[in-house]
């Protein structure tokens, strides 16, 4: 095989799966939409309408998939490692609460130089530390972290849920007092065109996270290290890896991800920690790594994906139930799941046959 | 290869051929001039058997009796309450209904940012100022409350009176000062009638999850039925369906909240303390149609038709005719006035 086929194989591999889950997806919805008695076409261009067809729409899906790229990446990173972070939910919450507290204890004058990195850190340490609970268990004891993580879950969002409605909520109400300084300006503070939206600049800091992870991965030795664990670990080993340092500090920076996802609803938002707020953006990004091919690029384009079905759904709540649109994403992932080994084999088959020629 | 590009192709086929399939009675967006309203649910959502079911129950009667237009919309997430109000708020509604106290922060900042709009919020939280009293919300908002408290203290009354016991039970959801309101009611109400009952209190907890938590809530009814209470009366979310299924286990009854929960265990519901959402919600759609809509807090109770207890078909059979003449009497009572239920402990 020449190098040109094997890039040409590649590109293939990798998008060609989401291409063939988004027509069946595509077909599914038509059928559903028909089922309940709703023309395709109109359903479908409110949907686009409501979401990339005017400025607002977009905010609010760059604003949602601001928080899906962090917990996507979240997984992605620990899936890298051969590890599966279900935990992005509990770590996601954890951070919003992290920045949230730091907000709060800040005095107010605080100019935002200092007080947004403060925050974001904040952020980024309560999430990483949640994500270290499941790492030493696993480096120590091997304790297997899909467990410890899912677990982990109910007691950090109960925890949080006792500290906020027992101490530190506004009463009649689910959330904390509004944070003194580390607010993050929206997007329409410099564009207008995005009055009223939640987009925030946020959005940046996360891409650079992205980034970051990205060159981390490919392009530094620890990033190798944390692939070839993941890959074959007793190889890795062999090797000279220590795989139970690289899996801590894999699951640390998983949760070090999901936690900055939290800054994007409480520093860029509301401006204070909603019991609750999360929503089920930590289940989500695992479908948003599976679909972004656990690839900091691709994680962020599965991002807006899904952040596009999800305010789209708003946007045609009129005509069809929300429902629709979360059996849609269980569709695209279900379709992504099976595409991925069947494109394979599909593509290796035209291959096999190309080569006697 | 060849395959894979056939099956693409093969369904995009199929889908660009679906796209121009318009089914006979398919929505078409409408032109906004008449009675638009829109209603934002909830996280919970349609099909809750209480708060948002009754919001949409008042709703369609307006579509129905005034020829109201309505859109719904179901938020997924936190960040989607703001944008469904927004959303429908933008389209020029005439009026933007929020369900649950949780709207209370994104109505009040729609309704300045919409002055032209009206807005009304279910169970809407109005803060207090400094100086202790209700800041009232912004002129184009109206605040729709409901007085638990008058519906919680007939329904103490009818559980003394029917219990035929010197012991009632209650059992609360969340710890909480909203829940308060509904004990305190009831400990009125039981009072009121029977003034030497005990009233045995019990909260499943003190955060949300004890308003969905019926193995705690069927404990809790075990434990008071054993000592001697008759009726329990729950003021607990589904946490209640626990004390449902303990009146069926003891053969003792149990007092709904918010809908009629007659349903839930058909023969040991002695009543519901209803929260008539529906009425508010209708109320507030009326207003706007006959142009008199104004913002400020509604308090819905027994004079307004808010709350009240179910006594219908099914329950006749337990709630003697002496106990509700009786009832009746105590109804009237705090209508007119002359008593006062207390709203906390």
């Amino acid at each position: 095989m020449t190098t040109n086929a094997r890039t040409r194989t590649l590109i293939e591999e990798s998008v060609l799966p989401p291409l063939v889950a988004l027509v069946v997806a595509l077909v599914a919805g038509d059928l559903l939409i028909m089922a309940y008695g709703q023309s395709p076409g109109v359903v479908w261009r409110t949907l686009l309408e409501g979401t990339w067809g005017n400025s607002y729409g977009f905010g609010q899906v760059l604003y949602k998939a601001t928080t899906l790229t962090c917990t996507g990446l979240a997984v992605a990173v620990g899936l890298r490692a051969g590890l599966f972070n279900i935990g992005a939910e509990g770590q996601l919450a954890a951070g919003g609460f992290g920045a949230g507290l730091a907000g709060l204890l800040l005095p107010g004058g605080t100019p935002a130089v200092i007080a947004i990195p403060v925050c974001v850190f904040a952020a980024v340490a309560a999430g990483g530390a949640v994500g270290s609970v499941p790492g030493i268990l696993r480096a120590r004891f091997g304790a297997h972290e899909v467990i410890v993580t899912i677990m982990l879950n109910f007691i950090v969002l109960a925890l949080l849920n006792y500290l906020v409605s027992a101490k530190l909520h506004v009463p009649e109400t689910l959330h904390t007092p509004e944070i003194h300084a580390g607010a993050v300006p929206r997007l329409s503070a410099a564009f207008a065109a995005f009055h009223g939206s939640a987009a925030n600049w946020t959005i940046v800091i996360v891409l650079l996270a992205a980034a970051l992870l990205w060159w981390f991965l490919f392009r530094t030795r620890a990033g190798y290290e944390l692939r070839a664990v993941g890959l074959q670990p007793a190889a890795a080993e062999y090797a000279g890896i220590r795989g139970g340092r690289v899996w801590f500090n894999a699951l640390v920076t998983s949760g070090a991800l999901a936690g900055l996802g939290g800054i994007n609803f409480v520093l860029g938002y509301k401006h204070y920690y909603e019991d609750g707020f999360t929503g089920g953006a930590g289940f989500l990004g695992i479908a948003v790594a599976l679909i972004g091919r656990n690839n900091p690029v691709g994680v962020v384009f599965a991002a807006l994906f899904f952040a596009t079905l999800s305010q789209g759904g708003l946007a045609i709540n009129a005509m069809v139930p929300k429902q629709i649109v979360e059996v849609l994403q269980g569709i695209v992932i279900i379709a992504v799941a099976a595409a991925v080994p069947e494109v394979r084999r599909l593509l290796r088959q035209s291959v096999s046959k190309r080569k006697p020629a | 290869m060849r395959k894979l590009s056939v099956f693409i192709g093969a369904l995009l086929a199929v889908h660009v051929a679906l796209l121009f399939v318009h089914p006979a009675g398919a929505a078409v967006p409408t032109v906004r001039d008449g009675l638009d309203i829109g209603v934002v649910f909830d996280l919970g959502g349609r099909g809750d058997k209480s708060f948002n079911d009754g919001a949409y129950i008042g709703a369609e009667r307006a579509a129905k009796q005034l020829g109201a237009r309505i859109r719904y919309v179901e938020p997924g997430e936190g960040s989607d309450r703001e944008a469904g109000l927004r959303l429908l708020a933008a389209e020029g509604m005439k009026l933007v209904i929020g369900v649950g106290f949780i709207f209370t922060d994104d109505l009040t900042a729609l309704a300045q940012e919409y002055p032209g709009v009206a807005f009304a919020g279910v169970d809407f939280a109005v803060t207090v100022g400094a100086d202790g009293n209700p800041e009232p919300p912004p002129n184009n908002l109206a605040a729709l409350k409901f007085r638990e408290e008058q519906g919680s203290f007939l329904v103490g009354a009818i559980a003394a009176l029917v219990g035929n016991s010197k012991k009632v039970g209650f059992v609360g959801g969340m710890d909480s000062p909203l829940i308060h309101k509904f004990e305190a009611g009831y400990r009125a109400g039981v009072k009121e009638v029977c003034p030497e009952c005990e009233v045995l209190v019990q909260y499943a907890g003190v955060t949300p999850d004890a308003f969905r938590n019926p193995g705690r809530g069927k404990e809790l009814a075990l434990s008071q039925y054993q000592q001697g209470v008759n009726v329990i009366y729950h003021a607990s979310g589904s946490t209640g369906l626990g004390v449902f299924e303990a009146a069926r286990t003891m053969n003792k009854l149990a007092i709904g909240v918010d809908a009629d929960q007659y349903h839930e265990a058909p023969g040991h519901v002695l009543t519901s303390m209803v929260k008539r959402v529906d009425n508010a919600v209708f109320d507030a759609i009326l207003r706007v149609k006959e142009h008199r809509f104004a913002g400020g807090i509604y308090n819905f109770g027994l004079a307004e038709d808010g709350v009240g207890y179910v006594y219908d078909e099914h329950n006749r059979a337990l709630i003697p005719d002496d106990v509700r003449a009786r009832v009746e009497a105590l109804k009237a009572e705090i209508i007119a006035g002359r008593i006062a239920v207390p709203s906390s402990r």
